[in-house]
């Protein structure tokens, strides 16, 4: 019934490059594909074979090319970070902003755009909303900590209330903000891989590796942690360090990939519970397929997201969220067959 | 005590307490484990039975000693220990399809074993506790039974390389078998203490299985050890009767053993 982890693996890799390339010759501006892959090759490799004109070359070099890289690491990033939060709630429903991130996040990009002045710089949204969100983060940690270590269902409990508590700060900071404040604030709470020639990239493949690499170490571990905290201390893991670790790591991932490009749900949920079903729950396959799964799932929304309604675009949030939703009211319904 | 138990002495507790409230839920006041024995400890419902069990596993916060191998357990490195101190769990609840081959390759976690001889001990491993043919099913669909020995499995998986003779924490393991498996379980365990020299500890509820498989008997009333000894010489009519409010038939002698009912 389960599909070997290596096939899968270059299967979805195979579709990443397929969607890549897809992604780089489409678009509102009609442009000849040989021509676009042409002006690829004169960005990576300095040659000078492309006949388009400067314009049609910064739409595929600097428009489309980063807006997909970015849509890549971001993707991958969510899905890994969805896969281990649901290993460390041993809970195949969680999400990572569960542990509160994307709604500090959230809030911290929100008074960065009503109240910061616009001089300081186009990184005070991104940087702000990493910020909070780490901060977010650390209190519904410590809120979940007592003398018998950390409890996994008070950190889901402060979640929940953390994120109530920041949704309606956000509401009231929406309600005293002018009109065109207000349009920027939903946009961005709609998640958008548009400013992806804004910023740089460097840093999103730095949190994507490292990531991953840090993930792969703990993969087994969180194997011992799904047969529930005392085995796992039986079988020699130091489980306060390891979830402590996990909660940072993938707080700084969420908080990375929401300061990148706003709130993007579904992804964390969505594609571990699927990788899951075909693969596999082992946390060292499971971890690195959602990885590439997610990453293949965010590049096909955000190519649709730009050609669905072209030459206008829609939020990539509202297309995984639209997709997303009830896709997984589907894995839902069938997995409650199986259960009853 | 013999001095030559005294030698071998795997497992010491010295004036353990735990307080729960004011209350103090555990008090013992000594119990030595040597190699090569098991252990079976008896007593009513909340006696404190698995509160003993999960003190020795280090999960509750105690003051007193415990000495495995004359080193604090505290002090243990957290791998070395897991390759030579083991729990059975009582129940078991995972929410991903993990299939139950898997869930026993994870006693691998504190070893180093290469893939192939991995397989090769989950194989037999699974043979030994009789669900060798539950691999690949998966283990939420296991009965509780089936759970119960998938795990076991992987307990013994968890100490085969364990360097001295390693101590099996057995909270309940025949609750949820059958007739056949609990002998089997039993007589498996047994054996490791004759053979291999595992220490083992174990919850029983059958007095029975006790006066039958065990060495020594650790009997336990209110969070204290009432009483404790060779098994025969623990377990009469008037002690059971004593901890149990109930008095029990002597059926007969099975092998020069009592049997109760």
């Amino acid at each position: 019934m389960r599909l070997p982890v290596l096939i899968c693996g270059i299967a979805l890799v195979a579709m990443i490059i397929l969607g890549s390339l897809l992604s780089l010759l489409q678009g509102a501006l009609d442009l000849p594909p040989t021509e676009c892959l042409l002006a690829l090759c004169d960005t990576l490799f300095g040659t000078h074979w492309s006949t388009l004109d400067d314009y049609q070359r910064v739409v595929v070099t600097e428009l489309r090319l980063p807006r997909l890289v970015l849509s890549v690491f971001v993707g991958a990033m969510l899905a890994q970070c969805g896969a281990v939060m649901q290993g460390l709630f041993r809970n195949p429903l969680a999400d990572p902003g569960i542990i509160g991130v994307s709604s500090g996040a959230a809030v911290g990009a929100i008074v960065a755009i009503a109240i910061f002045p616009a001089s300081i710089g186009p990184l005070a949204v991104p940087v702000s909303a990493f910020v909070a969100g780490l901060l977010t983060t650390m209190l519904v940690y410590s809120l979940s900590r007592s003398k018998q270590g950390t409890s996994v269902l008070v950190l889901l409990l402060a979640g929940v209330a953390i994120s109530a508590f920041a949704g309606a700060t956000i509401g009231f900071i929406s309600y005293f903000s002018n009109d065109e404040k207000l349009r920027q604030l939903s946009l961005w709470q709609m998640g958008s891989l548009a400013g992806a020639s804004q910023v740089n990239l460097w840093l999103g493949f730095f949190a994507v590796v490292a990531l991953a690499v840090a993930f792969q170490r703990k993969a087994f571990a969180l194997n011992a942690l799904v047969l529930g905290e005392c085995e796992a201390r039986y079988l020699g893991i130091n489980v306060e360090a390891l979830k402590r670790q996990l909660i940072i790591l993938v707080a700084v991932g969420v908080g990375v990939s929401v300061a990148y490009a706003g709130i993007i749900g579904f992804i964390g949920l969505v594609v571990p519970h699927l990788v899951r079903l075909v693969t596999g729950p082992d946390h060292r396959s499971l971890i690195p397929l959602s990885a590439l799964c997610g990453a293949l799932l965010l590049l096909v929304a955000d190519l649709m997201a730009r050609l669905v309604v072209q030459p206008a675009e829609l939020p990539v949030g509202l297309v995984t969220a639209l997709l997303g939703a009830p896709f997984f009211l589907a894995l839902l319904i069938q997995q409650r067959r199986q259960w009853s | 005590m013999s001095p030559a138990q005294r030698v071998a002495a795997m497992l010491e507790l010295t004036n353990l307490r735990s307080q729960h409230g004011k209350v103090p839920h555990l008090a013992v006041e000594q119990l030595r484990i040597g190699t090569g024995m098991m252990v079976g400890v008896a007593g009513p419902n909340g006696s404190g039975k698995s509160t003993l069990l999960r003190a020795i596993g280090g999960e509750l916060s105690v003051t007193g000693d415990i000495l495995f191998y004359q080193r604090s357990l505290r002090h243990w490195d957290p791998r070395d220990r897991a390759r030579h101190l083991a729990a059975l769990p009582q129940f078991s609840q995972i929410g991903f399809s993990f299939t139950a081959d898997e869930i026993v390759a994870m006693g691998m976690i504190p070893l180093s074993l290469s893939r192939q001889e991995g397989k090769r001990q989950v194989a037999a491993l699974m043979k030994d506790t009789d669900c060798h043919h539950l691999m690949g099913r998966v283990f939420p669909s296991l009965s509780g039974g089936e759970k119960q020995r998938v795990h076991l499995a992987r307990v013994l998986l968890q100490l085969s390389q364990a360097t001295q003779p390693p101590l099996l924490v057995l909270d309940e393991p025949t609750s949820a078998q059958d007739l056949k498996q609990q002998h089997r379980i039993l007589a498996l365990t047994r054996s490791l203490c004759r053979q291999r020299g595992y220490a083992v500890i174990a919850v029983l509820h059958d007095l029975n299985h006790v006066l039958r498989y065990c060495d020594h008997c650790v009997l336990m009333k209110e969070g204290r050890i009432s009483a404790q000894g060779k098994p025969g010489d623990v377990l009469t009519q008037d002690t059971i009767e004593a901890h149990w409010e109930y008095r029990p038939q002597l059926a007969g002698h099975m092998e020069s053993i009592p049997v109760f009912v």
